[in-house]
């Protein structure tokens, strides 16, 4: 039997693995692109969930991905629409009264904390400058810390001057909120709770962190600078994330890629100290001088790849990279549109975030210490059936939430544990929308050991390893393996693991094939 | 031993099961600690244990020699990817001398490896390292445990080492050849474990026992060598044997890279002149891919042998390029004056390219006459590490001397 072979193989069809692809079959390689899943997304997917209602399974807003990007990739040719953008963000109370936070719903913020519509107006501008600073340093391939080529040097001081440029005030600015708790930073800023909770909330989300957390202004910053804008421009596609994939699939398709789903990867062949193809679970083997991994970190080079191939001090980085997720997700069957009391029907179009307060988070954040979930949860919420009505039988709904903080434990993926936290979330959203439980037809709970499971993501944390300063720029996932290169010849890594991180970005997986292409001959 | 009745914390330092016996045969109550043991420096006099280890034969307590125990499946591919060594190689029932580094290629320690079955080996170390052994041991299916107090050690060294074994009643212990080992019947004591290994260069063997059974052989071993000259001896005479014999001691010679603060304090081991353990076909091991590299581009420094002019060791001393003293080129890490060979000798670290064979070099030596210091330079050559390698070292089996 002959074996196949390509210029490269791209492991991981999930959203970055597609974007690699895409450039690497632009360069003119052969590329083949291997997906152990039926279908291409990775966690950018839309599914069933219960019959006749379909979600997307775990990002379920797009936001991060640069706009310069899609563009590049002509996704808008490619099928990809927007049932919405520039969605909009409203603050449950439970108790209370909702407040829209974006855009403002000033009259009603003045009502109780008139100094908070300046503020946020301040604090919006300030965060904006200091996101699109970092957008520069999210869009580079990081600089060696060695500086041992012309090439790092010459990042590095284009980061020094980037830095520069900054000016004297705002670069002071950052020095001293960019590893502060985004607890002090809203605390300094603003005077109404509800109005701290909602912000802190985009800080904490998808991490290990609470909002008294040091380098929490750090992970909201990242969240805003992605896109470019310095904005979050929520938007939600047409069918969901997996109308994305599946617009990034025709895209790498036509720029020549193969892609191959239901295709798993057991093992990357390494021959003389270099990678040398793969070998599926069927027992295919399929040769490639270059392969490139969107898997995570861990399951890269710990389970595809092997230790015996690295040096020891290197598989010990890998192992002490923090991985393990604390977002979980609840997707709902709904008979009927839920009602949020006090909030109107055009908000439901947007978000909705149950974190009344930041003493509400922390306290959530609390019980994730001792390897518990909380039994009153923070909250994104959307029903995204509001905006796109094909994802559900007509007149019903579907809502999908992101529960924080759910541990990966596995104590807690128990049967009982899952009913009890399944019911916990139930409880905090029928206390905002009376009578939802009863509307209720099916619903699907994921636990971090699920999204592991389905997503092959081991820890099932959505960024693949814990976004934070340690784990940052150079130093993602871990030294000597930070330029998408890895110390065995031949490998890259594309993933949510290498930097800029996850959510939905592809940055990854544009700046690994640009390596590639600039590397391998 | 420890105690239950005595914490660690309350006795600090552990006794070997040759203490009693150590403390018996010492006229000067001279110990020392070493790997949390205590153990004698010198028993009598310094020269007197040199030339019991050169001329006739010698007893040194190695229990505090730290010893792991790696068994199972993937042993073998274990201890090649640990070791620059091809353990692969190793038959059972042999044993290698070999190295292990970190990420960069640079040494962690050296120590003998034991291949006691097809998945079964012990590994004797002069540190402990457990937490590099454990992380080095990510993705592969073995058993590692220490086992250092569990075993007493002796080491038997010199010419007539082999007849003072023959003449306790080892039988067949003289076919052992160097780098062998394997279990013997000890009257009285069941089975002791020899290999024909050691730290003086010449004809000699190392006992591995149970501690019940120490001082018997212990006693054994000292009315079998009566005529024959056997001698305790203490780290410091055979510190001069393995000066003579060309090998390296841990923080004395190079210090552990995971220990080192000061960058380029670390060595590889091309610098410390041991490429020949290193085997770059065998497949991928700790440090190859930086040690390609730097055999590639050729190694900044490196540990080589020094004869130097006169008899006053160089210890310490700082090597110069020229008798001026201006251009410093190195720095000795180990010198004395050998006995046996009649030579000054010292292990220098040179940089490239002073480290050549035959070079000439320049010594700053600091010594005391009547309390006067004074200072000499003096000439040096770079030579051959091993200064003493007899023929008696290697001949299986050994005559009787």
């Amino acid at each position: 039997m002959s074996v196949a072979s390509f210029d490269c193989i791209v492991i991981g069809a999930g959203h970055n693995g597609l974007v690699c692809a895409t450039y690497l079959a632009r360069s003119g390689r052969t590329v083949l692109l291997l997906e152990a899943a039926e279908q291409v997304g990775g966690a950018a997917l839309t599914r069933e969930f219960v019959p006749g209602f379909r979600v997307s399974a775990c990002a379920h807003l797009l936001h991060m991905m640069p706009a310069a990007l899609l563009a590049d990739l002509h996704l808008h040719e490619h099928g990809l629409a927007l049932a919405a953008r520039d969605l909009p963000t409203t603050a449950l109370a439970p108790g209370g009264t909702p407040l829209r936070i974006d855009p403002l719903d000033a009259p009603a913020l003045a009502a109780h904390c008139p100094r908070d519509v300046a503020a946020l107006g301040a604090y919006r501008e300030r965060m904006r400058r200091h996101a699109r600073a970092l957008h520069a340093v999210l869009q580079a391939v990081p600089p060696r810390m060695t500086a041992e080529s012309w090439a790092d040097r010459l990042a590095l001081l284009r980061l020094a001057w980037q830095l520069r440029r900054l000016g004297r005030a705002q670069l002071r600015d950052l020095l001293r909120i960019g590893a502060m708790s985004v607890w002090d930073l809203l605390e300094d800023s603003f005077e109404c709770e509800q109005l701290r909770g909602a912000l802190a909330l985009d800080a904490v989300l998808g991490t290990n962190f609470g909002p008294r957390s040091p380098g929490t202004v750090f992970t909201l910053l990242h969240r805003m600078a992605a896109s470019g804008s310095g904005l979050s421009l929520l938007a939600q596609p047409v069918g969901g994330l997996g109308a994305l994939s599946d617009a990034l699939a025709r895209s790498a398709r036509q720029a020549g890629a193969v892609i191959r789903t239901g295709a798993e990867v057991e093992r990357i062949r390494v021959v003389n100290d270099r990678a040398a193809g793969v070998v599926l679970r069927s027992g295919e083997e399929i040769r490639a001088r270059t392969i490139v991994s969107s898997a995570d970190p861990k399951t890269t080079f710990l389970g595809l790849l092997g230790s015996e191939h690295l040096d020891s001090g290197f598989v010990r980085r890998i192992t002490h990279v923090r991985s393990g997720g604390l977002a979980a997700k609840l997707h709902l069957a709904l008979a009927r549109l839920p009602q949020f009391a006090g909030v109107p029907q055009q908000a439901l179009a947007g978000r909705l975030l149950l974190a009344p307060s930041l003493q509400y988070i922390e306290r959530a954040f609390n019980h994730a210490k001792y390897r518990e979930f909380s039994p009153a949860p923070i909250l994104e919420v959307t029903v995204p059936t509001v905006n796109d009505p094909s994802l559900a039988p007509s007149g019903k709904h579907v809502l999908s939430a992101i529960v924080q903080y759910v541990p990966y434990d596995p104590a807690l993926a128990g049967p009982a544990a899952r009913t009890a936290l399944t019911d916990a979330v139930l409880g905090c959203l029928q206390a905002s929308a009376p009578g939802i439980v009863d509307s209720v037809e099916g619903l699907e709970l994921l636990t971090p050991q699920d999204i592991e499971r389905e997503f092959r993501v081991r820890g099932g944390h959505w960024h693949h390893a814990e976004l934070a300063l340690d784990q940052f720029f150079w130093m993602r996932p871990v030294v000597g393996a930070a330029q998408y290169r890895t110390p065995v010849a031949g490998l890259y890594l594309c993933g949510a693991g290498c930097h800029p991180g996850g959510g939905v970005m592809g940055i990854a997986g544009r700046n690994a094939a640009q390596q590639v292409t600039r590397e391998a001959a | 031993m420890l105690t239950e009745s005595e914490p660690a914390f309350r006795q600090p330092l552990l006794k070997s099961p040759f203490h009693e016996r150590a403390r018996e045969a010492s006229q000067v109550d001279s110990f020392v600690p070493w790997s949390g043991y205590t153990t004698v420096d010198v028993f009598t006099s310094v020269e007197q244990e040199y030339f019991a280890i050169r001329n006739a034969a010698s007893l040194y307590d190695l229990t505090p020699m730290v010893k792991y125990r790696i068994s199972g499946p993937d042993a073998t591919r274990y201890l090649n990817r640990l070791t620059t060594r091809n353990i692969g190689r190793l038959s059972v029932g042999r044993v290698a001398y070999t190295v292990w580094c970190n990420d960069a290629g640079q040494l962690i320690d050296d120590g003998t490896v034991f291949r006691l079955g097809e998945t079964e080996f012990r590994l004797c170390t002069a540190e402990r390292q457990l937490d590099w052994l454990l992380d080095a041991a990510i993705g592969f299916e073995v058993a590692l445990s220490e086992i250092t107090h569990e075993i007493a050690a002796l080491a038997l060294q010199g010419p007539t080492s082999c007849a003072i074994l023959r003449a306790a009643g080892i039988v067949g212990v003289e076919r052992l050849r160097p780098f062998e080992v394997a279990a013997f019947a000890w009257p009285g004591c069941g089975e002791v474990l020899i290999s024909r290994t050691g730290f003086t260069g010449d004809l000699g063997y190392e006992l591995w026992m149970a501690p019940t059974v120490a001082e018997q052989v212990w006693d054994a071993l000292l009315d079998s060598g009566r005529t024959r000259g056997i001698r305790p001896v203490g780290s410091r005479a055979l510190n001069i044997a393995r000066i003579e014999a060309g090998f390296l001691l841990p923080n004395i010679d190079f210090v552990n890279a995971e220990h080192t603060l000061r960058v380029g304090t670390a060595r590889t081991p091309l610098e410390l002149g041991l490429e020949w353990l290193v085997d770059f076909e065998k497949g991928h091991f700790n440090g190859r891919r930086a040690l390609l590299e730097q055999h590639r581009r050729g190694a900044p420094r490196r540990l080589v042998g020094l004869d130097v002019e006169g008899n006053k060791p160089a210890v310490n001393a700082l090597i110069y390029a020229e008798k001026s003293g201006k251009n410093q080129v190195g720095s000795v890490t180990s010198a004395c004056w050998a006995p046996t060979c009649k030579r000054n000798i010292a292990f220098a670290i040179l940089d490239a390219p002073h480290f050549a064979p035959d070079s000439r070099v320049w010594a700053e030596i600091y010594f005391n006459r009547e309390l006067a210091w004074e200072r000499r330079m003096a000439r040096a050559r770079v030579v051959e590490r091993t200064f003493f390698s007899p023929e008696r070292r290697r001949a299986t089996p050994p005559r009787d001397h």
